[in-house]
Parts: structure tokens; C-alpha cells; sequence
């Protein structure tokens, strides 16, 4: 019932809300690229036998000299630079939302546990969130990248690590109002074991606030992943993302090739842009304090 | 309290209408009231919350806000109508012809701003004096209002001082700039009943010395009754009974302001309990037909509820806006101000 | 106030020691640095003899002890492929980066500020919704690109400023600085807005929603009550109470500055500590490595404990203890 409630007023609201809404539509769009991107791209950047390195550097189709079978035109290799994007934007985005999940699950749990249990395993979760929390998180991708060298996987970790005082954070705080509460301490009484009344009880209740800051830390993971890609640290060029798409174009930038780099970078602004829009949105419904 | 009609008016508010367009309707806040304050008049400006009362004394200032507006009627102060006014014009009236003292000290001053500064910022903007002269006169100022080590506090900062001081500091800037008026409003509802008196007395004294008029706004009868000359009654937005202030508080002529006078404790007639008026102000985006204190008069009759009733003269200098006016003096047995009707 | 700084720098050194403690462990896993020192065609022995030198024959917890005695003493290890103290690579490039990050600062500062002061007293308006727009895509865009498209906007296509590098300097105080020649300006600039969009949008966001809160306050009708102009009631009373939240992620963004500055000076091929940073980890240069990482660690600290001061002097009502 009361779900139901809030799912129609926040239907309601959402509708009147133009940047929602337009939110909503570009993150779709991104949803639909990554699920069916591979099926309706022109081409495979991957598979080599269907490049033609005699289609190199065309420009975008509707500039002279364009090819229409390459509509914005292709880099180096005779790749399609759309195709890239479609596959590229797989990359980024699947990266960033499974950085996200990976971050909030063990954030989330660290911060039950130190709600819940306080004492020395929560003063050391926190000191460690504290000074990791001094440092910008580029800063800090940037050196575990460093370390671990460049690969999905790796870059999966460096995010997590990056990503997951957050959460840890923000669960501590709302654990530690959770069990003030009567119920829990009934629980506790009744001698229900931890982990059910942390799994029914408290873990519920602290959800609401993560799925902000989660929505907006996907926008915020691709763009670090980008820039580390950029750096050249990041994911490997056999599987690029739209940062490495970009520092591809970036060399041959110089000689007026713009539309190599161009159009990744735009589609990572548009990407990001929707989750900022849509995490305003979320920010001001489930928040309404903030507002 | 000689001076009422035989000089001209210092303000002569004509009609004013101030509404708020909100999403859910539009607020008449203040809808078509007139009064005149003669200079170094003292008046009550006395409702309910919600009555419009503030707006009442924001309008005066231009001090309206989006999605507020003046919509109509003249504010004619010494027959310029500032109404219609420039923010440039304005602000040269704020503060230099008609000041303001809010409600509550608290948060009225800035909290990261030494109170000299505060007091200085209103002489710079309204005076030619040098920094010299706007310092003693500062000093002099807080002095004036009660305050000892007068050169030492400017260097303090709000937090620095009690609610009591703070709103004596309030005072001493709102007549910095020598005002010709001041709009106070609810200027002692935030503060500890000890302290209201000593402010009033403060504020009666002090503005009684500069020969400034005063606006006084309250919801509060028993505060208007030791100190001004006259009283307006707001009611949703409308004047709904105005007179010299005795007259109005020991014998009204409208059942709100009735009721009002009903609910001020009286220590001298200990009665078993307050009056209330019954009901509560209703929501003034739906105001009910006719006359808007229908719902809770106990006069209230049918043609009350198909005639809005104007203000017009009752019974010897009062004048209100009902149908059905209190014509005999009934309030002998409750009344409220002193001996002389006991 | 003593109580407080011997707090304040106990504090900071237990910071210090945990970010070498990290610093640590991390490079220990880095592979083994032996073989950046020596010749590829070196013989076992040879290699046994560099990591003696080295100490890296020892076990983990004397290493570190090691690694944390030449720290304290100021001996950060000399570069593998300069071959010069780490500490002078870094210092020597050190006032670059903070030219384009200063830089960076004050137009964020400049244009964030007083858009963010507009859209927060004047919300719903048509500018302060287009403001507030703007600053969202402006965190919403890869830094980087941002660079690149201003290089090849200004640089390649109008040829109006140069695309890389570093302009002339002169030294003033012993310290070369390009912010007082043209030349220096021109190859500063473009660096400095890349660096500054993202800063600059979340300065405009915060500056809003303080000023938001601040214009609904008492003080502000008080102000205008006795006259002030418009000007004066925004800069004069409002925005000093908005500004608390402001200097805190103003504190916090120059460490964010500092850290994007790789990615910037990478683009702009400018010679500051950031670039030496980004080659220092293609080469697995590890001394430089760490002195950069111990080095931002300092900042941040001292920065923390600047944002905590000025907010004493912001706001009287904060007091340190």
C-alpha cells in the first residue's frame, strides 16, 4: 500500500519534471545501447577482417569527402567511429555500474558492521574512510592503477576501493539511529540472532539515502574510469572504452582529425549528464528536506 | 493623543490589497485596508496570526517578495505614494523615513557581523556623518536603549548578547537614521515575559523622545493597550474594527475584537477561565461568503453570509465592519484597562 | 589555542603515517624495482649486489622501518631514471602545478561565486535555471576532453594560443614563475579553464544552495529593511554566511585541483609535478612516486587545518578547540 503510494506521487512529480524526464530518457537510451548495442552497430571495431584500412580518417558522412556508411566517420584503423561508440559505451557503462554495485554492497556492509557493532572494528573502518576521504578519489584510482597495472578487472577494484566510503558512511550513521530504535532493541532482547535482525531490520531502513548517492557514483565512476583510460591505466585497448576512444583520437587531434575524439567525449557528457539530471531528481524526492 | 485628525497625516493607507499568487490559489493577504497615522502617532496593528498583519507592515517598506505583489491601493507617506515607488526610491526611505523592528532578535541581525558594524552600515547609508561622528553616535545610540559599555559591545557580535539585549539593539538601529516611522513588529512575542515589559517601556520611552510614529503589530492585546494611541483590528486580511485605543479595548463594537479583548488574562478581574474565540482563522485562499468572522461569530446571523459588511462608524469614535456591532456597553462587567469602568 | 595545535599536529602526523604506511605496502606490490637500476644483461650476482643496495633483501617490516627512518630524515631516494633526488624532481616542477591549479582556483572562484550568488537569490529565474543547467553539464564533462577540444579550438583551428607547454618565466624569490610574463599567460590559460570547469561547477552549486538558505533568513529582510542595496545585501550580509560550506569544498577541491592537474598537465604537455607523476608510473619510477604521494599528502593536511582557521575568521561564532 504504502508503496504503492509513494510509487504513484513519485510517478506524479516525475512527470511534471522536465529534467526527469529527460534524465530518465538519455539513461534508457544508455540502457538500450548496452543491451543491443552490439546488434545494431555497423560494424565490429573488434573484428579486424571487417575494417578496411583504406577507409581511414574518413570524416563524419555529411562532411566532404564522408563516407555514408561510416556516419561519424572512422579513425586510424578504417574503425567506425559510431560502432566504437556503441561498443565503447558498453564498456564504460557496465564498468561503472558494476564498480557501483560492488562499491555499495561492501560499503553497505562494512558500515553495518560498524553501526551495529561499533567498538574497535568501527573506529578502524572509520579512520580508514577518514583518510581516504582526504584524497581526491582520481587521485587515489590513479595510484592503485598504478600498482595493478591496466585491465577491466583491475579497474573494477580501483573503483570499489575508490567507491566504497560512501556508503560505509552513510550506513554507519542511519545503523546508529536504526538500533536506538525500540524495534531493533526488542529484537536484540528477544534474542534474535545478529545477522537476521541486521538483514531484516536495519539493513531496509538504511537503503533509501544509497540509491542517490549510487545513481550519482555511476556517473562519477565513468568519468574516473575514463580519465584513467586516458591515461593509459585504465581498461586495455583490446576492449576500449570512450576514454580510450578519446586518447586514441587525442594524438591525431593536432592534424584537424577532431571527429575521433569529439564524439566519444560528447557521448560520455551526454551519459552522465542524464544520471546528474535523474540523481537531482531523486535527490529532491527522496530528500525532501533538501528541497 | 490630541493630534489625531488636526494635523495632516504622516501615512495614509488607502486600499491597500497585497496578495500572494501561490500554485494552490491566490492569498489575499491583505485586502483593502485603509488607516491614517498622524506624525508621532502611536497605532496597534492587532489580528490573529495569519491575519495579514505583517504583510501589512512589509507593505509599508516595499519589502514584498515574489510571489507577493501590491495589487492595489495608495500608501501615501506625507502624500507621496510609495506604493508605486522605485527600489531606488525605496531605499531611501528604508530605514531614513520608516524603519522596521522585527520579531525576532534572534536572527534579525547578522550573525557574522560586529554589531557596530550593523549600526554603522544604517548611518552610512542614510547620513553624511564621518566615521568619527557615526561612532559616537553609535555609542550614544546603544547607550540610549540601555546598553553599558556602549563603545566596547559595537566590537562584539550578535551571538555575544542575550535575546533581551540583542532586540535593544535592533531598536537602536531602527532609530539610527531618526525615522519618522517605525513598523515593529511582534517586537517582544520571541522574548521572556520579564523582558517584553522592559522593552515595551524601552521602545514607548525612547520613540516618545524622537517624536517618531510608531506601527505597532501585534496579536497581542494586552501589549497594544499600555501604549498606543489607536487601534486597527485585522481579520483575514481586512480591517475589521478601528478607534482611539482605549475605546476599542474597554468597549469594542465588533464580536472579533470582542473576543480578543475576552482572551487577555486579566490579574485585576480574576475570572474562572479565559475566553476563547471558537474556531480557528480559515484558510484565506477559501474564505467563506460574506463576512469572514462569520463562521466563529456568535452573532452571526443569514445576511452575514451574503454581504461582505464595510467598516463604518458604530457607536462614539469606533468604527467596524459588521452587520450586527456591539451597540450597548456591555463590557463594563470584563472590562480590561483600568478603574474607571469597574 | 596550544592544546589545540599540539592536537591539531598529532593529528596530522598520524594522517602523515598512515598515507606511508599505504604509500608502503602499495609499492612493495608493485613489482620488483631491482631491475629498473641495473643493465638488462646484469648477472645474478650483479642483481643480488643492486638489492642489498637497495635493501630489498630484508623482510617487509624492516624494509618499511627503513623506508620510514630516510623519510623522516628528508631522504626520499633518488630518481631510477634521472638519477637525481626524487624530493628535487619534485620541487622543481612543484611551482608549475601550482601556477595552472592557482589559476584554476581563482576563475573558479571568480565566475562560481557570483553566478552561484545569482541563481541562489534569484531562483526560478530563467538565468538561474540556465546557470544551474550549465553547472551540471560542467560536472558532468570528462576534464580531459574538455582540454582537448580547447586545444583544438584555440590552438589548431583559430591558432589564437599555443597548444602545450609552459611560457616564459622569470624568477622572482627564487621561484621561476610564468604568471608575470604574456608568453606565460598565453600557455596558462587554457590549462587553467580546463582545470577549473569542474571545480567551478561545484563551487556554483554549493554557493546556490547556501545562498538559497541564507536568503530566506531574517538578517537578510533587516538588511533591506534599513535600505541596503541590492548589492550589499547579497555580498555584504548573505553570501559571508554562505560561505562557510563553500570554503570547505573550496579546502577540499584544491586536493581534487592538484590530483586532475595529471591528467591537465598530461594534455598540455605542461612540465609540472602531475606530469611527472603520469611518466613516473609508465616508468615504475618509485621514489618519485612516493615523494609526489607524500608531498600532496602534506598538502592536504596543512590544507584541512587552513579551511578549519578561516573558518574561525569567517563566522565569530566558531571558535577552535
Amino acid at each position: 500500500m504504502m508503496g504503492q503510494l509513494l510509487a504513484s506521487q513519485f510517478f506524479y512529480n516525475w512527470r511534471r519534471n522536465l529534467s526527469a524526464i529527460a534524465g530518465s530518457a538519455i539513461i534508457l537510451v544508455c540502457v538500450l545501447i548496452v543491451l543491443f548495442g552490439p546488434l545494431v552497430s555497423p560494424q565490429n571495431p573488434y573484428d579486424l577482417t571487417q575494417l578496411n584500412l583504406l577507409d581511414s580518417y574518413k570524416p563524419p558522412a555529411w562532411i566532404e569527402g564522408g563516407d555514408p556508411r561510416y556516419l561519424l566517420g572512422t579513425d586510424g584503423q578504417g574503425r567506425d567511429v559510431l560502432s566504437s561508440i556503441l561498443y565503447g559505451t558498453r564498456v564504460s557503462a557496465l564498468i561503472g555500474i558494476a564498480a557501483m554495485l560492488m562499491a555499495c554492497t561492501i560499503g553497505t556492509t562494512l558500515g553495518l558492521l560498524a553501526g551495529f557493532y561499533g567498538g574497535r572494528l568501527d573506529a578502524f573502518i572509520m579512520r580508514v574512510a577518514d583518510i581516504q576521504l582526504s584524497f581526491p578519489s582520481m587521485l587515489i584510482a590513479l595510484f592503485l592503477m598504478s600498482a595493478f597495472g591496466t585491465g577491466i578487472d583491475k579497474v573494477l577494484i580501483a573503483l570499489t576501493l575508490v567507491g566504497w566510503v560512501v556508503y560505509a558512511r552513510t550506513v554507519r550513521g542511519s545503523t546508529l539511529g536504526e538500533i536506538q530504535k525500540e524495534y531493533v532493541q526488542a529484537a536484540r532482547v528477544a534474542g534474535l540472532r545478529d545477522a537476521k535482525i541486521i538483514r531484516r531490520h536495519v539493513l531496509p531502513n538504511v537503503l533509501t539515502p544509497l540509491i542517490v548517492i549510487a545513481t550519482v557514483q555511476v556517473g562519477t565512476f565513468i568519468l574516473i574510469e575514463a580519465s584513467l583510460s586516458f591515461l593509459g591505466v585504465g581498461v586495455p585497448i583490446t576492449q576500449p572504452s570512450l576514454g580510450l576512444l578519446i586518447k586514441n583520437g587525442f594524438d591525431v587531434l593536432f592534424s584537424g582529425l577532431w571527429w575521433t575524439s569529439v564524439f566519444p567525449g560528447l557521448m560520455i557528457m551526454a551519459m552522465v549528464f542524464g544520471i546528474n539530471l535523474f540523481g537531482d531528481f531523486l535527490r529532491d524526492e527522496l530528500n525532501p528536506r533538501l528541497k | 493623543m490630541d493630534h489625531q485628525s488636526a494635523t495632516a497625516p504622516l501615512l495614509d493607507v488607502r486600499d491597500l490589497r497585497t496578495w500572494f499568487h501561490t500554485f494552490s490559489g491566490t492569498v489575499k493577504a491583505v485586502d483593502g485596508v485603509s488607516f491614517t497615522l498622524a506624525p508621532g502617532e502611536v497605532m496597534g496593528l492587532v489580528g490573529e496570526s495569519g491575519g495579514g498583519k505583517s504583510v501589512v507592515g512589509f507593505s509599508l517598506l516595499g519589502l514584498i517578495d515574489p510571489p507577493g505583489r501590491i495589487e492595489g491601493g495608495e500608501i501615501l507617506l506625507d502624500g507621496e505614494d510609495i506604493a508605486r515607488a522605485s527600489e531606488e526610491r525605496l531605499r531611501r526611505i528604508r530605514g531614513r523615513e520608516i524603519a522596521m523592528i522585527f520579531q525576532d532578535p534572534m536572527t534579525s541581525l547578522n550573525p557574522v557581523k560586529t554589531v557596530g558594524a550593523q549600526m554603522d552600515e544604517m548611518l552610512r547609508l542614510h547620513t553624511d556623518l564621518d566615521e568619527g561622528a557615526r561612532k559616537a553616535r553609535c555609542v550614544a545610540m546603544l547607550e540610549s536603549v540601555g546598553i553599558s559599555r556602549a563603545a566596547e559591545r559595537l566590537r562584539a557580535y550578535p551571538h555575544q548578547f542575550s535575546g533581551g539585549m540583542r532586540q535593544r539593539v535592533v531598536i537602536a538601529i531602527a532609530l539610527l537614521a531618526s525615522p519618522r516611522l517605525i513598523v515593529a513588529d511582534e517586537p517582544t512575542t520571541a522574548l521572556d515575559v520579564t523582558i517584553q515589559s522592559q522593552i515595551l517601556k524601552l521602545m514607548r520611552k525612547r520613540i516618545a523622545e524622537t517624536g517618531a510614529a510608531m506601527i505597532l503589530v501585534t496579536h497581542d492585546l494586552a501589549v497594544v493597550s499600555e501604549m498606543v494611541d489607536k487601534i486597527v483590528v485585522l481579520y483575514c486580511g481586512r480591517v475589521v474594527e478601528t478607534g482611539p485605543a482605549r475605546e476599542v479595548i474597554a468597549n469594542p463594537s465588533h464580536p472579533y475584537t470582542r473576543g480578543l479583548v475576552d482572551s487577555i488574562p486579566n490579574p485585576k478581574h480574576r475570572k474562572p477561565r479565559l475566553a476563547q474565540i471558537p474556531g480557528a482563522v480559515p484558510d484565506i485562499r477559501n474564505l467563506p461568503s460574506g463576512c469572514s468572522f462569520r463562521p466563529r461569530c456568535p452573532r452571526a446571523q443569514a445576511r452575514c453570509a451574503e454581504v461582505s459588511p464595510a467598516l463604518a462608524p458604530t457607536r462614539g469614535t469606533l468604527s467596524a465592519a459588521c452587520h450586527f456591532p456591539i451597540l450597548e456597553e456591555v463590557a463594563a462587567a470584563m472590562a480590561t484597562t483600568g478603574g474607571e469602568r469597574a | 589555542m596550544l592544546a589545540y595545535a599540539i592536537k591539531r599536529l598529532v593529528q596530522m602526523a598520524i594522517v602523515l603515517w598512515a598515507v606511508s604506511v599505504i604509500v608502503f605496502l602499495m609499492m612493495s606490490f608493485t613489482g620488483d624495482p631491482v631491475f629498473m637500476v641495473i643493465p638488462i644483461d646484469s648477472t645474478d650476482a650483479e642483481i643480488e649486489q643492486a638489492r642489498r643496495i637497495l635493501g630489498l633483501d630484508r623482510s617487509m617490516p624492516e624494509q618499511y622501518w627503513l623506508f620510514l627512518q630516510n623519510l623522516v630524515q628528508g631522504d626520499f631516494g633518488r630518481s631510477y631514471v634521472f638519477r637525481q633526488p626524487a624530493m628535487d624532481l619534485i620541487l622543481e616542477r612543484l611551482p608549475a602545478t601550482l601556477e595552472i591549479v592557482i589559476v584554476a582556483m581563482l576563475i573558479a572562484a571568480f565566475v562560481a561565486i557570483p553566478l552561484g550568488v545569482y541563481a541562489g537569490a534569484n531562483p526560478g529565474k530563467p538565468l538561474s535555471r540556465l546557470i544551474m543547467s550549465g553547472s551540471l553539464v560542467g560536472i558532468s564533462l570528462p576534464g580531459f576532453w574538455v582540454g582537448m577540444m580547447l586545444i583544438f579550438l584555440f590552438a589548431v583551428e583559430w591558432r589564437l594560443l599555443p597548444s602545450s607547454g609552459r611560457g616564459d618565466t622569470v624568477e622572482v624569490l627564487g621561484i621561476e614563475t610564468s604568471l608575470l610574463t604574456w608568453d606565460g599567460w598565453t600557455h596558462v590559460i587554457l590549462p587553467s579553464v580546463t582545470l577549473s570547469l569542474g571545480t567551478l561547477a561545484i563551487i556554483l552549486r554549493i554557493t546556490r544552495a547556501g545562498m538559497m538558505e541564507v536568503m530566506r533568513q531574517d538578517y537578510i529582510k533587516f538588511a533591506r529593511a534599513k535600505g541596503a542595496s541590492r548589492k550589499d545585501v547579497l555580498y555584504g550580509h548573505g553570501l559571508r554566511n554562505a560561505l562557510i560550506p563553500v570554503v570547505t569544498i573550496f579546502g577540499l577541491q584544491i586536493g581534487d585541483l592538484i590530483a586532475f592537474a595529471t591528467i591537465t598537465e598530461t594534455i598540455f604537455a605542461w612540465p609540472g609535478m602531475g606530469k611527472l607523476l603520469v611518466d613516473s608510473i609508465y616508468r615504475a619510477d618509485r621514489p618519485v612516486i612516493v615523494v609526489y604521494l607524500m608531498l600532496v599528502a602534506l598538502i592536504f593536511v596543512v590544507i584541512n587545518l587552513v579551511v578549519d582557521l578561516v573558518y574561525t575568521a569567517i563566522d565569530p561564532r566558531i571558535t577552535v578547540k
